[in-house]
């Protein structure tokens, strides 16, 4: 359909039969100085974010934040309604009655932080998005199967199909490919 | 790294039994989804006959919604009856689903890994039919919103000093974080099932459940961290669902209710039910749909054995339920205990006794537990015995009061009867609806532990096939 030279491409994609083989190959190629790639694989392989250089601390950080603001909004809920709008005296226990409002604010912690770690994780995730240029690499359906990709992204500084093509096939992958950007009409 | 020489071990201390591949186990799990025919007969019979069940709950729904809660056995002084007995019970069955998943993902104990989904889709389910009746107890459940905080004409707010207002806000909770934790597991499943399904409406299905999840490690690093943190999120909240259940009793001043064994017993009460729900459907399922790789004895010699532990600290609860009764000295206290053991209604205390302390007992021996017709049963009578225990707790103590002008005994009514196991046939049809339609068993989850058993050097593979091997040099 398109000439290879007139699209854009998305990368270079090389694919493995074992988890192994996936790290020993990202090992490789973080060595050999490229910075932008992503592994794609079944389950998640513990190390191989170190493996392909990634870091990323953000998810906890928002759902701490989220169990905070949750605790402040619990805590707030009850002082405001049972203390400051409608005050009773139940059963003697006085107006600001702190040790009966921590079941309360203990159950908003966990809802705002499960919340926002659902909904951030899926948001940082850049999903759902139905449609990107892997799906259409060499056996890409078997990436939620049984076999481990490696993709060096064209827009790596140091991309160069040749000499990723080369370094990629010295990791012994089952194969190699191209991997192009679609083009929307 | 090559990989390593099989290595001969018991059968029975392997977690994934034979000689797989990730292709194998993949396989094996998601042909229950993917192919009809795998489904005979009992499949149906039993998603048929629960759904009956369930339309005979609409029906005992619909009358007390006509008629108001009259139509119960509910009557001053049982105010409380099988509607809260029910709904203990069913939030208990739904603990071991968030025990599985969340205490024993944060203990790294890997065997979880092919029963929490399961387990998970019980929770949902279990709290689904649990929610229903206080709902339905307020008596006027088109106005059940009124149980949240919110600005209203009526300037008045909820009583947060109420145990019951926390109880809104707990199970709340509970159900909300147990459908997030649930789904997000299994994203990257209904992803594998987007790429090997052929049927094009169910693949379309499955590509949208899915959200596009390509297997990407920045996806997996985050999603990770979620996972993880969730499931330490959901162990304290499941401990202060049933602690909070628990507290709706235990802060009342009711005889027999004021107690303060009753959070950590209410706990374990439920674990122990619980496991023993999982298990009743886990035996027939792994043997009808070929499981027995994954779901393996060894996870069946484990469920008991907490099952086991479970009930022993449960029956430690009914002996301190005792001593509390006479060392309080309070007349009302020692009095329950006596009409517990002597009443009209001491049938029940004896049949708890035999269902929770007794017939569990079995599960000492390893023999036993190796025969899954026994474990069943034992199952069965813990879920019976579990029920009871509620029984003898809710509506017993409300029987005899202060003044006896006012003891009146407890006879439930054909619609209490009716609602309770139409809520039984709900939950199973659910269930059967779950397996049809999405994996039972946690796939990633199992190929993870697959791999780390490779690395461990405890899992079998077959000779590698294929030209370029990605093992090592």
């Amino acid at each position: 359909m398109h000439a290879p030279e007139s699209s854009p491409l998305h990368g270079t994609v090389a694919e493995f039969d074992t988890p192994d083989g996936l790290l020993r190959a990202a090992n490789a190629a973080r060595e050999a100085g490229y910075k932008k790639m992503d592994a794609y694989s079944p389950f998640p392989i513990h190390g191989l974010s170190d493996a392909i250089g990634y870091h990323h601390n953000t998810v906890p950080w928002i759902m701490a934040l989220g169990g905070l603001t949750g605790t402040v909004t619990g805590l707030f809920l009850q002082w405001y309604t049972a203390s400051v709008d409608y005050p009773l005296d139940i059963g003697g226990k006085g107006i600001m009655s702190l040790p009966m409002f921590v079941v309360v604010m203990f159950e908003a912690t966990i809802l705002f932080s499960a919340l926002t770690g659902f909904f951030g994780m899926w948001i940082l995730n850049g999903l759902p998005r139905l449609h990107h240029p892997m799906f259409s690499a060499l056996n890409f359906e078997r990436a939620t199967q049984d076999r481990f990709f490696l993709c060096i992204e064209a827009k790596d500084p140091k991309y160069d199909p040749e000499a990723v093509q080369s370094l990629l096939k010295a990791q012994e992958p089952l194969n190699v490919s191209i991997v192009e950007e679609p083009e929307f009409e | 790294m090559a990989l390593k020489e099989p290595i001969n071990r018991p059968e029975d201390d392997v977690l994934i039994e034979g000689q797989q591949t990730y292709e194998t186990i993949g396989a094996a799990i998601d042909k229950v989804v993917l192919f009809n025919k795998i489904h005979n007969k009992w499949f149906y019979i039993t998603l048929g006959l629960s759904a009956c069940f369930a339309g005979i709950m609409l029906l005992a729904i619909t009358y007390l919604l006509y008629k108001g809660v009259g139509i119960w056995g509910n009557q001053i002084p049982v105010g409380w009856a099988w509607d809260i007995v029910n709904f203990v019970w069913w939030i208990g069955i739904g603990h071991a689903g968030t025990l599985i998943s969340a205490i024993l993902l944060l203990m790294r104990q890997q065997w979880r890994n092919s029963i929490n989904r399961m387990a998970e889709a019980m929770t949902i389910f279990a709290v689904m039919c649990a929610g229903m009746f206080p709902l339905l107890h307020t008596g006027r459940p088109w106005v059940d919103y009124w149980l949240f905080p919110y600005p209203n004409i009526m300037g008045v707010w909820p009583n947060f000093r109420s145990p019951l207002v926390w109880d809104v806000f707990a199970v709340s909770t509970y159900f909300t974080v147990s459908v997030l934790f649930w789904y997000m597991g299994l994203v990257p499943d209904l992803a594998t099932l987007r790429d090997r399904a052929t049927n094009k409406h169910a693949k379309w299905a499955y590509a949208v459940a899915s959200l596009g999840w390509r297997g990407s490690n920045q996806h997996w690093h985050k999603y990770e961290q979620a996972n993880l943190l969730l499931a330490g999120l959901s162990t304290p909240l499941v401990l202060s669902v049933h602690t909070t259940v628990s507290y709706d009793f235990a802060m009342s001043i009711v005889p027999g209710w004021n107690t303060t064994i009753f959070p950590p017993y209410f706990v374990a009460g439920a674990v122990f039910a619980g496991f023993a729900m999982v298990m009743l459907f886990a035996i027939p399922l792994r043997a009808r749909y070929k499981l027995k790789e994954i779901i393996t004895m060894k996870h069946i010699d484990w469920m008991c054995k907490i099952m086991l532990t479970t009930g022993l600290i449960v029956s430690y609860g009914y002996m301190l339920e005792v001593f509390f009764g006479w060392y309080s000295g309070a007349k009302g206290e020692v009095e329950l205990t006596w009409y517990r053991m002597t009443g009209e209604s001491r049938w029940y205390y004896y049949a708890l006794i035999f269902c929770n302390c007794v017939v569990p007992q079995l599960m000492w021996w390893p023999k036993l537990r190796q025969r899954l017709v026994v474990v069943w049963i034992v199952c069965v009578f813990v879920n019976i015995g579990m029920w009871l225990e509620r029984f003898v707790i809710i509506p017993m103590s409300l029987q005899i009061n202060p003044l006896p002008a006012i003891n009146r005994q407890y006879d439930p009514t054909i619609w209490d009867i009716l609602l309770f196991t139409g809520t039984i046939g709900f939950f199973t049809m659910m269930m059967m609806l779950f397996i049809r339609a999405m994996p039972m068993i946690n796939m990633f989850e199992v190929k993870d532990l697959w791999y780390r058993m490779i690395k461990r050097g405890d899992a079998s593979v077959p000779e590698p096939v294929g030209a370029s091997v990605g093992g090592g040099e």
